[in-house]
């Protein structure tokens, strides 16, 4: 296949339907094996941190979690942007099914971050550079779901949900770097305990491992969401009626006849 | 009509329109003053805590005073059907919406510019850094109006926009204000602060280049709704 | 293996509250989009059972009328 015919395949719902099934399995049963290892090693194994002793096991989710939500966000803005240009339908699902959970993993990152800083700063809520950054972020997320919410028109909501991210999108390397020097400009170094002197490999590879599980956790839960969106937005087709009378027979709740009786529907052909 | 005519006729159309209803140009400016004012009675006058918070305070008030001008920027012309009639001829709503994005800047914040002396005299902004907050609201302000024409445009078409407005425009304000405050602050304690003025500089530059056509394709999405 | 026993894993050198209820969240909040996807799936495909069945409903029932007819 070529990489022309991968862009218009993806393009088509139907044919995502069909492959991610197995997709979403895969990804899944990853995610859950590498993120238990990973804590496991974390929690267990990693040698305590000199400074921190054990509250430091905590980045080992609080690190995959933040990654995980920026990555989110700019994989929306690439969405949008591909929404806007070529305006493939499967690009408003994504964006649509990603904000839900970028929006929890960033909430996440910021509570983790917040139990963090209690042992370790002394206090609940630090004006860090990067949980600033992250707060911004989840208000970004905020403004995203909420606009969407506002417009009835789903296609509207989705273009204008487009336009709105792609803008995010430029403006959170912008974000960051002003966040950075207002850190110090009104704190000094003092607070910059985040960057790890030299993480020794036992300490680091397990927050690899739960970085790359979160990351199969994150395709897994978007594969999923796609797939209940587009039969959600799909419902009216052919292919998918087909399919929920397929559901019905395994599930046994109807005999065939009455499968039969009720047809794929208009225009169709099974 | 070449594209510099395109956009003199736009300004000078958006220029008569607000003369015309001066009371509502002038709004967010006594909004301003108004908020100083509540500032000042709710921190306390003791010069040094006053003037302390001054360069935050006028950057905080005027992002939220340019902010209630936005909810206005494309309603009107929205309303009475102008923003179809832009669309329905076919050429590409780039100037216009540039023509209009000036338009409102000169209403806001080149407008908070000029009186930003008059606020920092209310707030005891030590007399000496008054030229480097001016400095600092002339090159950064122009983000405001383009990222917050964006968020307008995107909004224009719901009934209840203004909360959900300030939602999506406030996040992106952040690095503004941030250079802006910031530089004030520096130039209190004395330092040069040019490297501040050209970063503000280069995000409204940066908005120039982006603003317009995310503003251009929210209106053509907006109209869609009506 | 960084702990002696698991009484002292369990309490993470006395800071036990804060590595669990990290812990504890971040399972909480991967629970719930795990069964916020599981749930929409279930609910799409639902709906579409639902119309297809009232559809279906519809038809048969106007079946049934001729046949009473026939009778």
């Amino acid at each position: 296949m070529t990489l022309k015919e991968l862009w218009h395949r993806l393009g088509s719902p139907r044919w995502f339907y069909r492959i991610s099934g197995p997709l979403a399995w895969v990804l899944g049963i990853l995610a859950l094996v590498l993120l238990v290892s990973g804590s496991v090693w974390g929690l267990a194994f990693a040698p305590p941190d000199y400074q921190q002793g054990n509250s430091f096991r905590i980045i080992y989710i609080h690190v995959p979690t933040a990654i995980v939500a920026q990555s989110a966000y700019m994989l929306m803005g690439v969405a949008g942007a591909i929404l806007l240009v070529w305006r493939m339908k499967m690009a408003d699902m994504v964006l649509a099914a990603t904000v839900p959970f970028g929006m929890t993993m960033t909430a996440l990152a910021l509570f983790t971050g917040a139990v963090w800083g209690k042992p370790t700063w002394g206090a609940w809520w630090v004006w860090d550079a990067r949980t600033t950054s992250m707060l911004v972020l989840l208000f970004l997320y905020f403004g995203l779901y909420a606009l969407r919410q506002a417009i009835p028109r789903q296609e509207t909501a989705g273009r204008a949900c487009a336009v709105l991210a792609v803008v995010g999108v430029i403006n959170i390397p912008i974000i960051k770097y002003s966040v950075d020097w207002w850190l110090t400009l009104h704190q000094g170094a003092t607070f910059r305990l985040t960057e790890a002197p030299a993480m020794p490999p036992e300490m680091w590879i397990p927050l690899a491992v739960n970085v790359l599980g979160l990351y199969c956790f994150f395709g897994a839960n978007l594969v999923g969401r796609l797939r209940a969106e587009i039969v959600r937005r799909e419902a009216r087709t052919a292919w998918v009626r087909a399919l929920a009378a397929g559901e019905l027979q395994t599930a046994r709740e109807v005999s065939e006849d009455e499968v039969l009786r009720m047809g794929p529907g208009p225009g169709a052909g099974r | 009509m070449s594209g510099a005519g395109l956009f003199v006729a736009q300004f000078r159309r958006e220029w008569i329109a607000s003369l015309r209803s001066l009371q509502e140009a002038f709004n967010p400016l006594v909004f301003l003053f108004l908020a100083v004012t509540l500032f000042a009675l709710g921190v306390g006058v003791q010069p040094e805590v006053l003037g302390g918070i001054a360069p935050g305070v006028i950057w905080v008030l005027v992002l939220l005073a340019n902010l209630l001008a936005l909810d206005g920027m494309f309603r009107r012309d929205f309303d009475d059907g102008t923003l179809e009639q832009l669309v329905l001829l076919g050429r590409p709503l780039f100037l216009p919406v540039l023509a209009k994005m000036a338009a409102q800047w000169c209403l806001t914040g080149l407008a908070m510019t000029v009186l930003a002396p008059l606020a920092a005299l209310l707030l005891y902004l030590p007399a000496g850094v008054v030229d480097t907050a001016m400095l600092t609201l002339l090159a950064g302000s122009p983000a405001l109006t383009l990222f917050g024409a964006v968020g307008a445009a995107l909004t224009v078409a719901l009934r209840r926009g203004g909360v959900l407005l300030a939602l999506l425009v406030l996040p992106l304000y952040v690095p503004t204000l941030i250079f802006g405050a910031g530089a004030i602050d520096l130039a209190m304690a004395g330092s040069d602060v040019s490297a501040q003025i050209y970063l503000l500089t280069a995000i409204s530059m940066l908005a120039v280049t982006v603003a317009p056509f995310a503003a251009q394709a929210a209106l053509r999405i907006g109209l869609e709704q009506a | 293996m960084s702990f002696a026993s698991f009484g002292e894993f369990l309490n993470m050198g006395g800071h036990a509250l804060y590595v669990w209820l990290s812990y504890g969240a971040a399972a909480g909040v991967m629970l719930y989009n795990w069964a916020a996807a599981r749930r929409q799936q279930r609910r799409a495909l639902q709906d579409v059972l639902d119309r297809m069945r009232r559809e279906a409903g519809g038809r048969a029932d106007g079946r049934a009328g001729r046949g009473d007819e026939e009778r």
